[in-house]
């Protein structure tokens, strides 16, 4: 069942179709700044990472490369079954689709969880700078700056994901009550598209701060 | 084209809902426009104050009136309010969100609720910022240049710049509402090269208010986590490099600048093609210009720092790129020009604002070549040169062109005439005071007068004197158009949907317009400015 106000055209837009097509542009230009937005620390962290190739090579030997492995294929998974998601919301299978976002939205859950678990971990090793950072290393300075940048980048990933669980959350809900269907569901394409930016991000995290340290 | 107006009964925006609910809850961007005047007039003059106080200190030579640590707090206070909160915002979201729709035979903005959330966040981060500067001051300067703001100033960095980080989600979000309004709402026929140069320059604004703004927005995050956990993200202690950090922010605040004159080059397209009764010479040009000036504004951030360390070549480099960015703009003044040239001129207000605009708009532009000169940079560094020179672009240029609009559309907006000899007496009055308090700048600056001191060698007091009374002058001319618009809002004589008898698709409905500004979507079949086949519609009859 479709409500009527979920395919409610705003009286600015032509059709339907017109209108799914201008959301969906507003997303990638939202997506366009959050690329600045990480570009920013990027650039910074290449910036240190060039001055200090040793520092923040053994930051890196500090990573819990375990763990973030493991998470890197858990959230690959969350993209497979949110672009099945939407997959089967175009296919007007609704169950299917209700069911695949809750799973995306705890898959997202299972990262945040182990995220936490290896910051636990750089906490009891001191490794939280401005909080507790010990190190026996020569490039201590460094190897601490690697770390902020650790912490402020995969945090700020970490609260851009907290917000798609909740919206995958919320769309899955709405798909339970019955407000999408395969001529209206460009919430959730866009909330995919948000999900999908959000782990290509983690996949450049993980290369910049776990694999260096990999021998 | 020319559709019928309707009769003056039917219920325009203002009259369509009653009651202080039906606006802080309105998604009509005509309406949104006017909480936006609302509200960026009231940070200009709270700006306006900062500036007039240290006018006021800097008419003897000792710091007298306020003590240095207040005329730091002073000075910040001026460039955060009116570069953040009256600047950036200024045309875009005023002239621009009542326009673009209008302009684009739209019904509205493409997102109306992101459009009100976006002026939410405007005032939720301008209350915040106000309360970091009633709470106490920041003394670092507009700029929060590291490690000052992060290890040694004791004011409220943290609270501002998050104020600022808001307000820039503010910036974005607009940005993103216009370049999706431009691309997906246009009127059928109204293909891009029939859009009036208002809407490209605008388009062009969005573009850097959506790329750069966001570079700010880490960069502030940056400073709020080196503030708080006193690690050192720019500091040396552990490795870190304060001049990053400048790269950082200029990388935003230079295209910001841009964020700045753009709108009000659009605006000046406008008004000299509507008072020289001619199509702007060169339409393609203008347009490409705009596009080509946000482009390269992403590319010239390194002048900020030729004091700073940069190597010598990349300083070239930042230097040539600096030289390409005055092409466009020069492009720009010659087209204006150009166009006067056997036009029909009138000698209203807003073509008095416009005229202003590119006389101070040039001298501001050649005095910035001056600064691109890494030689003649490295001289006039850090003085009232420069003040002088961003002053010329900003209040010379942005301001003019903002006022200019606001006289064209005020008949639009508000459906009244303004007096039209008070006004021209005030433009002459903003035109005399500005130059009055600016010009002598750049002779201190070259002189050597650095800028953010509130003392100076007492040989420099006359230049000083002449300046603060321009500028005592320059405030009496910002409060006659508040004055006298505010009467004429209640009491001006009915404008009529076309008081100047320009193109446009805004001068086709009625004034003010009605809520959803077109019965019916217009069809488009002629360019933007087409005096010539309106003259020749005219004579047909």
């Amino acid at each position: 069942m479709v409500s009527a106000k979920s395919l409610a055209l705003r009286e600015h837009y032509a059709t339907p179709q017109h209108q799914r097509d201008t959301a969906t542009l507003g997303m990638w230009l939202f997506l366009a700044t959050e690329v600045m937005f990480f570009g920013g620390l990027f650039t910074a962290f290449a910036v240190y990472r060039m001055y200090y190739t040793q520092g923040f090579l053994e930051g890196s030997r500090e990573m819990t490369l375990v763990i973030g492995t493991v998470n890197t294929a858990v959230l690959f998974t969350s993209c497979l079954t949110m672009s099945l998601a939407i997959r089967a919301i175009a296919d007007g299978r609704q169950f299917r689709t209700y069911v695949l976002l809750l799973v995306t939205a705890g898959i997202g859950l299972v990262f945040v969880a182990l995220k936490f678990t290896e910051y636990y971990l750089h906490y009891e090793e001191h490794k939280v700078p401005g909080i507790w950072f010990t190190s026996n290393q020569p490039n201590s300075g460094p190897e601490e700056l690697f770390f902020v940048f650790y912490f402020v980048m995969t945090g700020l990933h970490v609260i851009h994901l907290s917000i798609g669980i909740g919206l995958t959350a919320l769309l899955a809900f709405r798909t339970a009550v019955g407000r999408f269907s395969p001529g209206y569901h460009t919430p959730i394409s866009n909330v995919g598209l948000y999900w999908h930016f959000v782990d290509i991000v983690w996949s450049f995290l993980y290369v910049i701060f776990y694999v260096p340290g990999f021998h | 084209m020319i559709a019928k107006v309707r009769a003056a009964e039917t219920p325009n925006y203002l009259t369509a809902e009653q009651g202080i609910r039906s606006w802080l809850l309105t998604t009509d961007h005509k309406r949104i426009a006017l909480l936006y005047i609302a509200a960026i007039t009231f940070f200009f003059m709270l700006g306006g104050v900062a500036a007039l106080l240290m006018r006021l200190e800097l008419l003897t030579p000792t710091a007298d009136l306020v003590q240095p640590e207040t005329y730091n707090k002073l000075f910040t206070a001026h460039g955060v309010i009116m570069v953040w909160f009256f600047l950036i915002p200024s045309i875009p979201t005023t002239l621009g969100n009542f326009l673009i729709p209008l302009m684009v035979g739209a019904k509205d903005v493409a997102f109306p609720k992101l459009n009100l959330f976006s002026w939410y966040l405007f005032m939720t981060g301008g209350c915040i910022t106000l309360y970091a500067l009633a709470s106490g001051g920041v003394d670092t300067g507009w700029t929060f240049y590291t490690p000052f703001s992060t290890v040694y100033s004791t004011t409220h960095v943290i609270t501002a710049a998050i104020g600022i980080f808001i307000v820039g989600f503010s910036s974005i979000l607009t940005g993103l509402n216009f370049i999706t309004t431009i691309h997906r709402l246009r009127a059928p026929g109204l293909t891009w090269f029939r859009l009036p140069l208002f809407i490209w320059s605008n388009y062009a604004t969005s573009v850097v208010m959506v790329l750069a703004t966001p570079v700010l927005a880490i960069t502030l995050l940056m400073i709020v986590v080196e503030r708080v956990f006193q690690v050192g993200i720019f500091s040396p202690w552990l490795g870190g490099d304060p001049v990053l950090f400048q790269h950082l922010f200029w990388f935003y605040s230079h295209p910001a600048v841009y964020i700045m004159v753009l709108p009000s080059m659009g605006v000046v397209s406008e008004l000299v093609a509507a008072f020289s009764r001619r199509s702007v010479f060169g339409y393609t040009f203008v347009a490409f210009a705009s596009i080509a000036i946000a482009v390269i504004s992403f590319l010239v951030w390194g002048h900020h720092m030729f004091v700073a360390g940069l190597s010598v070549y990349s300083a070239m480099a930042f230097s040539f790129l600096s030289y390409l960015v005055a092409v466009p703009s020069a492009v720009k003044v010659f087209n204006w020009t150009a166009t006067l040239y056997k036009g029909s001129v009138s000698w209203d207000t807003p073509m008095l604002y416009a005229i202003g605009f590119i006389g101070l708009f040039t001298i501001g532009g050649m005095t910035g070549l001056f600064l691109a000169a890494l030689g003649i940079d490295v001289h006039v560094t850090d003085t009232y040169f420069v003040i002088a020179h961003f002053h010329y672009i900003m209040v010379g240029g942005a301001v003019m062109g903002y006022l200019g609009g606001l006289h064209y559309w005020w008949p639009k907006i508000s459906g009244r005439m303004y007096p039209e000899t008070l006004a021209k007496a005030s433009a002459l009055t903003i035109f005399l005071g500005f130059n009055l308090t600016f010009f002598p700048q750049f002779v201190l600056g070259w002189l050597g007068m650095p800028r953010r001191y509130a003392s100076y060698p007492p040989e420099w007091q006359f230049l000083h004197i002449i300046s603060t009374a321009g500028a005592t002058i320059l405030g009496v001319g910002y409060l006659l158009p508040l004055v006298y618009l505010t009467w004429a809002w209640k009491f001006g004589p009915s404008a009529g949907p076309n008081p100047w008898r320009a193109t446009g698709l805004e001068w086709q409905v009625p004034s003010p317009p009605p809520k959803h500004n077109f019965e019916v979507t217009p069809v488009i079949t002629r360019k933007a400015y087409d005096y010539a086949g309106m003259k020749e519609e005219l004579r047909l009859g």
